[in-house]
């Protein structure tokens, strides 16, 4: 049980070992397992932060369905009403039209009626001068008595 | 010491056989083979072992080699910074290597008392004392290369100067400083012969106690010995973890200033 030599030499491999074990074995091993507590510390964060926003997101969502909602309510109502307002606008455009139509129409009665009235009154002094000239057996020169006609013929009308 | 009267037959002689190491040359210059041989390569075991952990080691899903690897540096990270508070790139693979190497020293206890030395003696090897732990020239090798390392970080944290003054100055003050010295050199030397002893005490009773158990009839034996076996793992492995440990304490407190 005496100390002898054996002591150095247990010495040199304590040394050995703990020279290899500081230069090849801690650091790669220490080092990974740093790395692997930053990753999952990263994924956690990560995850947290996605889950943020995901809420987040749905609030968006919610948010913009309800504007969407708001806002197609409202243009459906504005179509309606515009239908609306067209159907009134056209029936008063027709109501319009009709009258114009008939205003026309009636004018054009008017004139029809007014050509017609011409048409005979000439006819009828045509007819009286004929008549006049049978009668008086001598030829009227029309020209010589325009005014004379023309006078008969208001007569007429 | 009396180990080299080993001609007694008997029991006598079946302890003092188991307790003789294997040895070559004579006085202060022998070497004990099977202490340097165990050790050596329990030692490269260790080593292999976390090399291989550290050369596939990833951040990513650690395997088998590389989880029970981290394991182990895991514990032995907490313990170096639960008790030293510095940085220090020594002290935590000192830390391991010792956890390590002592619990495989200690660890050979656990095998058969006769296993080895008979599988030995088949090899013409007449003596073999296979635990380590149970030679006065391991543990003290390594308490004294730890005693070394404590003034190394004392001096060159402390400067020689403030650890010349902490040796002569304190606890009692200037007036008292022979006693100081006195002291504090009691306190010094202690921590190395006290890790020494501690566990090279605690192993070569057990080991001791295993042979007694081997003297018995066999139909005893498993009655006393698997007990005792069970009892050694957690000896063996709080003997490896109180070394570490002091390791660690002792390191700190020469990094501290008082």
């Amino acid at each position: 049980m005496s100390i002898n030599a054996t002591l150095i030499g247990q010495m040199i491999t304590f040394a050995l070992l703990v020279w290899f074990t500081m230069k090849y074995i801690w650091p790669p091993l220490f080092d990974s397992l740093e790395e692997r507590k930053k990753k999952i510390a990263d994924g956690l964060a990560a995850a947290e932060k996605g889950q943020e926003e995901i809420l987040l997101a749905e609030k968006k969502a919610k948010g913009v369905i309800k504007t969407a909602k708001e806002q197609s309510s409202e243009i459906v109502n504005l179509a309606q009403k515009r239908a609306n307002d067209l159907i009134e606008e056209s029936k008063d455009t027709a109501k319009q039209e009709g009258e114009r139509l008939l205003v026309a129409a009636k004018a054009q009665i008017e004139q029809e009626i007014q050509q017609a009235k011409e048409g005979l009154r000439q006819e009828v002094a045509d007819l009286a001068l004929n008549a006049a000239a049978q009668i008086l057996g001598a030829e009227i020169d029309k020209a010589k008595h325009q005014d004379i006609i023309s006078k008969v013929s208001k007569q007429l009308g | 010491m009396a180990t080299e009267a080993h001609a007694t037959e008997g029991v006598t002689g079946y302890i003092i056989h188991h307790l003789t190491p294997l040895h070559v040359g004579e006085g202060f210059w022998t070497l004990n083979l099977d202490t340097l041989f165990f050790s050596a390569v329990l030692g490269g075991l260790f080593l292999w072992f976390f090399k291989t952990a550290a050369d596939k080691a990833t951040s990513g899903v650690p395997g088998l080699v590389q989880n029970f690897a981290e394991m182990l540096i895991e514990f032995v990270d907490n313990q170096v910074k639960d008790s030293f508070h510095g940085e220090s790139k020594l002290i935590a693979p000192l830390a391991l290597t010792i956890f390590c190497w002592v619990f495989m020293w200690n660890f050979m206890d656990l095998f058969p008392v006769d296993i080895l030395p008979l599988i030995g003696s088949m090899m013409g090897i007449e003596y073999l004392r296979v635990v380590p732990s149970t030679d006065l020239n391991a543990t003290f090798a390594m308490s004294i290369s730890v005693f070394c390392l404590i003034i190394f970080y004392s001096i060159k944290i402390k400067g020689p100067w403030g650890f010349a003054k902490e040796l002569m100055f304190q606890p009692f003050g200037p007036w008292l400083l022979p006693f100081n010295l006195l002291l504090k050199l009691v306190e010094e030397i202690a921590k190395p012969i006290s890790l020494a002893l501690r566990l090279f005490g605690n192993l070569y009773a057990g080991e001791l106690i295993f042979i007694l158990i081997a003297l018995l009839p066999w139909y005893i034996q498993p009655v006393l010995s698997f007990p005792w076996a069970i009892f050694h793992i957690l000896i063996i492995t709080l003997q490896a973890f109180i070394f570490m440990v002091l390791t660690i304490v002792y390191l700190s407190m020469a990094h501290e200033h008082h």
